[in-house]
């Protein structure tokens, strides 16, 4: 019986890890291919100001509220990144610095004076716990379900159905925004949905994974793929992969070290990434085993 | 005045506002380099990159002694560093990837190492994690100590190497025919920027270090269109955040000093971007509404001597429709500015019209001052 549980609860955290990861490596394909990789730092930091002012506002930590409310500042965070960069003032590398860093100091000087001892405090800003997702469930039809689990699997749901949808749009307007703008397809809008997906998912990752390892979930598996293939759809494919073996090789590795489970997690992105260097076809570093077997093959 | 005094002479409150003079004097120069070359966000991931660095020199040192631990976040500093060179170097990601990977993947190890270190339950860990977001009231003499010979040697090596940082800076392809050693100088400025996240991680953490290293310089850029009095504008900004942040934070005990130095200089920033003295956003705001009233007036008047002119009556009087007509909608406005200034009257033409407007000597005058002033006098 109590086996049973513990397997259970192994399960649930490994699932919930693979969610975050494939969740944010839908989105988080398109943002590495367009070069705004670091959209996901600024934005993961500023939904932390959006989480503590809804919850201020309206007294929930989580639900569809939040995830509103952090697609919001998601949004926001980048357009006022635009409204700087575009004054001619700042660079847009700097405007995102300038935005995110104060809408965060905002967001964790709010944590600290008004909701001390609340279910946010600053550490799971910053690491989440994945661990404890089995702790807050729902009952549905009899069956306790984390509510984590269910957040992320509407939220891997809906970055899916999008990125399957519209597959054909997102590409075009990932490669050649110019060509998409002529035929109609508006890459602008897609481009802003794409960064509201993210900031949804950011903020269903966040009891998990917290507001920095979501960048490991987001950038690293994509960028593996990226390494791995030159086709678009294997790269979201290979990407959901990694992020999903990264899930329960941390895991595993993160029990049998005692360390904290979505870092190990977020660091196993990082392995992949150095295999993905050493066997990539085109990489410089390619092992020459991987070669002579590659050269076999033609 | 008084409290104010009051409160510096309180010991910690000193060693508090010493130690973010500190870091702002030293991240708002060392920053304008990084900010200058398009390389913001480079402070952003060396400063999550050092969190395995600190929790590497705590497991080498045993206890939470600063120099092992800032030693230990430098050289993470400097091995972050490397791997965004190697990265750059044999992979097809973008700059943007590198520095995501970077950051996550270092920042990930810190953590998998800090929750190392806390469940192996090491005696003297506590406040280790306060490095994420800085913990500037357990600041110590001795370690402001340090912290001042970090932050000098950096100073040092911009003064030093000036003109060769200047030169990278804005024109790195004529450095190198010059035979200044470019690869060499890059990696010496992305250190410094290394050596200014490492003053800052004890007052304001991993986390917001970042806007210590951008805020300053883009601040100091709207002001002045110097290097130079770049380069000390910036430390006088970060000086004065990190000062006035130090003693706000003091006034009640959620009000941690890392996020509220940060947001002063993030509001500085924003200030400047928005105030500053001919590159601001609202001079310009202001300029521009000021020339587009001067066009349309010129607009108007010139319009109006010509059609006096087809007319053949100077003083012939013009509907406001007729010239919304002509200058397109919205001329009520001028007409009135230009009523004000002389240069036209309002007449009424017949009772069922609508006002009508006819220029006066002076508004002919200017008319035709504005006409030969555009070099194409009218000659019909």
């Amino acid at each position: 019986m109590i086996a049973g549980l513990f397997d259970n609860i192994a399960l649930m955290i490994i699932v919930t890890g693979a969610l975050v990861g494939v969740a944010s490596t839908l989105v988080g394909t398109f943002l590495v291919l367009r070069g705004n990789s670091m959209l996901t730092d600024a934005i993961s930091h500023s939904i932390v100001f959006g989480i503590i002012v809804v919850w201020l506002l309206s007294g929930q930590n989580s639900g569809p509220i939040q995830v509103l409310g952090a697609g919001l500042t998601g949004l926001l965070t980048v357009w006022l990144t635009e409204l700087l960069a575009g004054s001619g003032r700042v660079r847009q590398d700097a405007a995102i610095g300038l935005v995110f860093t104060g809408l965060f100091a905002a967001g964790v000087l709010l944590i600290n004076l008004y909701a001390r001892n609340v279910h946010i405090d600053q550490h799971t800003v910053l690491l989440g716990e994945i661990g404890y997702v089995w702790l807050d469930t729902v009952t549905i039809a009899g069956v306790r379900v984390p509510e984590a689990l269910l957040s992320l699997g509407a939220m891997t749901l809906v970055n899916l159905l999008f990125v399957t949808l519209f597959f054909k749009e997102l590409k075009l307007a990932t490669f050649d925004p110019g060509l998409a703008r002529a035929l109609g397809f508006a890459p602008t809008l897609m481009f802003y949905i794409l960064l509201g997906l993210t900031s949804g998912t950011a903020v269903a990752s966040f009891d998990a994974v917290g507001a920095i390892l979501f960048i490991a979930f987001a950038v690293v598996p994509a960028a593996s793929a990226r390494l791995l293939t030159d086709n678009l759809a294997l790269m979201t494919v290979i990407g959901c992969l990694v992020a999903i073996a990264s899930s329960i090789g941390g895991y595993w590795l993160a029990v049998y070290w005692n360390v904290s489970i979505s870092g190990m997690m977020a660091l196993c992105t990082g392995i992949f990434l150095a295999v993905a260097l050493l066997v990539g076809p085109r990489s410089p570093l390619r092992l020459p085993v991987i070669r002579k077997m590659g050269d076999s093959h033609l | 005045m008084n409290a104010v005094l009051q409160l510096l002479s309180n010991y910690t409150v000193q060693n508090v506002a010493a130690g973010a003079a500190l870091l702002g004097v030293a991240s708002g120069v060392l920053g304008c380099f990084a900010v200058l070359r398009r390389q913001s966000l480079l402070g952003d991931a060396l400063s999550h990159a050092a969190l395995p660095g600190i929790c590497l020199g705590f497991i080498v040192a045993g206890s939470r002694h600063l120099p092992s631990l800032l030693a230990g976040a430098l050289a993470s500093g400097l091995l972050a560093t490397l791997v965004m060179l190697l990265l750059a170097r044999v992979s097809r990601l973008k700059t943007d990837a590198i520095l995501g990977i970077t950051l996550s993947v270092f920042f990930a190890v810190g953590v998998v190492l800090l929750t190392g270190i806390q469940n192996s339950g090491a005696a003297g860990q506590g406040g280790l994690d306060s490095f994420l977001f800085g913990q500037a009231a357990a600041i110590l003499r001795s370690d402001l100590a340090v912290l001042g010979v970090l932050a000098g040697a950096g100073l040092l090596a911009v003064v030093a190497w000036f003109k060769e940082f200047k030169l990278v800076t804005f024109d790195p392809v004529y450095a190198a025919t010059q035979g200044v050693r470019v690869t060499l100088i890059e990696t010496a400025l992305t250190m410094l920027v290394a050596v200014a996240v490492v003053v800052g991680l004890q007052l304001v953490g991993v986390v917001l270090m970042s806007a210590m290293l951008i805020a300053p310089a883009v601040a100091a850029r709207q002001w002045v269109n110097r290097l130079e009095h770049m380069l000390v504008l910036a430390g006088v900004f970060g000086a004065a955040a990190g000062v006035t942040g130090a003693l706000i934070s003091t006034a009640r005990r959620g009000l941690s000093t890392g996020p509220v130095v940060v947001l002063i200089i993030v509001g500085i920033a924003v200030a400047s971007i928005l105030f500053a003295p001919g590159r601001g956003v609202l001079w310009e705001a202001i300029f521009r509404w000021r020339t587009s009233r001067r066009l349309r007036s010129h607009q108007l008047l010139t319009t109006m001597l010509r059609l006096g002119q087809e007319h053949g009556d100077p003083a012939y009087a013009t509907e406001t429709g007729m010239l919304n007509a002509y200058t397109g909608v919205g001329t009520a406005a001028v007409l009135r500015d230009l009523a004000r200034r002389g240069l036209v009257e309002p007449r009424q033409h017949m009772p069922e019209e609508g006002l009508h407007w006819a220029l006066t000597d002076a508004g002919r005058a200017a008319a035709e001052r504005v006409l030969r002033d555009l070099g194409r006098r009218d000659t019909r």
